[in-house]
């Protein structure tokens, strides 16, 4: 794993962005934009990355940007690296970077179609667990419970695990990442890079005024996601899944955090009963039921 | 060369010879054997592309726009539901001023399902950006495809174009066509030259959030490139005529000079209308027909003679054809609705249409006008 101080020096986050601050998605992509490096070209759908680029005719976004319609990022992508490969210009690199409403829900279908057919780009989805652009609405991939201005009182059901259904379509690449984990997300972007045909990364991206706190508690909060196991970091290469980072410290060496730890945090689980804290519990636990499993098996093997 | 086939094979055909690096596209009849036959061109090495099998239509353009943008030409084909499907798309592509190509093989929306000709799916992209041709044989599909790349591809233009016609009354009927030498086709339409692409040594970014006056400015200049097309349209049609033999321009007058009533009309309609022209002049009627091949641009300017009669296979509900409401104001016209769903149109019907606009009446043929 590169250390952080060996990062490269070269910034394609540009300076004047439309961010808010304490916002993750410049912290993700300035990240993965040094790991991949000069020969991308972002396709971004619409989203708070749409925004955070700033106004025609100025840009904050260092390599070349297509904005696209919502649903539509995974098909553009595969035009562009169609075109790409016609053109003879293989070494550049298409990224999608979208949200996770434009990932999980509205563009479910480009992006399932774009892996089955086995297009060669990275796929990567920021996860703020809601639409945020459009004033915080629920996703497919907000957590149970969550307030989101169309859930008032809570989201009823639980966010759907899209990591396995990626896995499903047998992409050569799939990882999950953390903004409090750069060098962790680094690593994974990098390793991406390298391989030829759909890659899945998904970061999990804190929003301050989404998931009500502190704007300097970013970080803070994307750590205690992870140490409460709430938010998993696995890599799988070829279908093969491995815990990477602290989640895999989790398995073995170290306890999981209470997740009231990082629930209290936040003001979107301010209305939580214990009823509903223990029915997040529970996912959760499942959850680490099967990474453990997946575990032992390995050792088993091993 | 001479050859004998259908609208839908032809349009292949013309699409393999235009040279397409990508092509995206998803069946749908009837439009069906437009994409099975580029597939096997790509798939046997006759075309050198790269085929996108997407999942949708919406993915076919937005696939065609990817690729577009990334500074390669494109070609896609589509009908009905899937235009429909992929109208965000198509308004993305024309702001995105991306001179993609695509087929649209006219077919009626449901419900119910109606796989037979109709064109408010594609005239219900009117205001799309996107300039329309309406072809009325093979041979017209075949000059009009590989036109419309030129005209699309003309810096002055930069917008997408479309190519329609009539599902099954054109799409699946054989006809025979004339096909240039490749290498003519080569020397009639160069290379693609994009004027903008997302170049890694020349980053920019494409639509990010703008600015009322800024997006105004935009539209202008699409509104300018939508008027340049019409002259290029017709530079276009020239160029083709002193090259392969057939001249084109907006719209096709016949016998219009001393006509009395001139039948406007497009697509399939139009090429029945020149049978029912001579027809009613053997009765003696100084009937005239100006066909209508461009759609947008819309040729106002050309369409003015004292009385018209509009037939239109497409229609805005409660307001009439959609052709005769572009119309109104130049003239006495006269709107006859006909052939929806594929409803049979044949030069009897339009010698009848003939004779009730005689009479000052017009409306939904066959239903309130017999
Ligand atoms: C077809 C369509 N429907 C709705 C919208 C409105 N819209 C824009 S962004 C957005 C939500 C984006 O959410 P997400 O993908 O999670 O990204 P985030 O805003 O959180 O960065 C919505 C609903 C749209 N642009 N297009
Ligand atoms: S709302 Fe959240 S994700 Fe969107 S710009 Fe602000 S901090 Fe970033």
């Amino acid at each position: 794993m590169v250390a952080i101080k060996k990062f490269p020096e070269e910034e394609y986050i540009l300076k004047g962005t439309a961010a808010c601050p304490g916002c993750p998605i410049t912290i993700a992509l300035r990240t993965a934009l040094k790991a991949l490096g000069k020969k991308t070209i972002l396709i971004v759908p619409a989203s708070c990355s749409a925004v955070v680029q700033s106004l025609v005719p100025k840009t904050s976004f260092g390599v070349p940007t297509l904005n696209i319609a919502f649903a539509a990022s995974a098909s553009a992508a595969s035009g562009v690296a169609a075109a790409l490969k016609m053109l003879g210009k293989e070494d550049v690199t298409p990224v999608v970077w979208a949200g996770d409403g434009g990932t999980y829900d509205i563009g479910i279908q480009a992006l399932s179609g774009a892996f089955e057919r086995g297009e060669n780009f990275i796929y990567v989805c920021y996860n703020n667990q809601m639409y945020s652009n459009t004033g915080i609405q629920r996703s497919g991939a907000t957590p149970y419970g969550a307030w989101t201005t169309t859930t008032w009182t809570g989201k009823k059901e639980i966010q759907k695990e899209l990591g396995e259904i990626v896995m499903a379509h047998h992409i050569p690449y799939i990882a999950t990442a953390s903004i409090a984990y750069i060098d962790d997300l680094y690593d994974k972007m990098k390793k991406a890079k390298e391989i030829n045909g759909p890659r899945y990364i998904e970061i999990l991206a804190p929003c301050p005024p989404g998931w009500r706190f502190d704007m300097s508690k970013t970080v803070e909060i994307a750590r205690l996601a992870v140490q409460t196991g709430a938010w998993v970091l696995y890599e799988a290469i070829n279908g093969e899944v491995k815990l990477t980072s602290y989640s895999k410290m989790l398995l073995k060496r170290k306890e999981r955090r209470p997740i009231e730890d990082y629930l209290k945090l936040q003001g979107r689980f301010r209305n939580l009963t214990e009823e509903d804290i223990n029915k997040i519990k529970k996912n959760i636990d499942e959850k680490w039921k099967r990474y453990m499993e997946i575990y032992k098996e390995k050792e088993e093997k091993q | 060369m001479k050859i004998i086939d259908t609208a839908n094979h032809i349009a292949a055909l013309a699409a393999k010879m235009a040279k397409p690096s990508v092509v995206a596209a998803y069946p749908i009849t009837p439009q069906t054997t437009i994409v099975e036959r580029l597939a096997k061109y790509v798939e046997n090495g006759e075309l050198n592309a790269e085929y996108i099998r997407v999942e949708s239509e919406h993915s076919a353009m937005a696939a065609c726009i990817g690729a577009a943008a990334t500074g390669v030409r494109t070609f896609t084909a589509t009908s009905s539901h899937g235009l429909l499907l992929m109208h965000e798309m198509v308004h993305w592509a024309a702001l995105s001023r991306l001179p993609i190509v695509m087929v649209n093989v006219n077919r009626a929306i449901g419900p119910g399902w109606n796989i037979w000709s109709d064109s408010n799916d594609s005239m219900g992209q009117r205001d799309t950006g996107w300039i329309q041709i309406y072809a009325s044989s093979n041979q017209e599909v075949y000059d009009s495809i590989i036109q419309a790349y030129k005209i699309a591809e003309n810096e002055d233009v930069m917008l997408p174009t479309m190519i329609c016609y009539d599902g099954f009354i054109l799409s699946h009927t054989s006809m025979p066509v004339y096909i240039p030498e490749q290498s003519k086709v080569d020397k009639f339409l160069p290379e693609f030259k994009s004027l903008w692409s997302l170049d890694v040594d020349k980053p920019i970014t494409h639509g990010n959030i703008i600015s009322p006056a800024d997006y105004m400015d935009v539209r202008y200049s699409m509104n300018q490139a939508m008027k340049n097309a019409k002259k290029v349209i017709i530079d276009v049609g020239e160029e083709w005529g002193r090259k392969f033999g057939r001249s084109y321009n907006l719209i096709e007058e016949y016998k219009c000079d001393d006509a009395d009533y001139v039948i406007v009309s497009t697509a399939a309609i139009a090429s029945e209308s020149k049978f029912a022209i001579d027809k009613l002049r053997e009765k003696g009627k100084k009937a005239g027909l100006a066909k209508l091949r461009v759609f947008r641009p819309f040729p106002k300017e050309m369409l003015r003679y004292d009385k018209m009669i509009v037939i239109d296979r497409a229609v805005s509900l409660g307001l009439g054809g959609i052709v005769y409401n572009e119309l109104k104001g130049n003239g006495d016209v006269y709107g006859f609705i006909a052939g929806l769903g594929g409803k049979d149109v044949n030069y009897r019907d339009i010698m009848r249409i003939y004779e009730l606009a005689e009479k000052g009446k017009d409306g939904w043929y066959g239903i309130e006008v017999k």
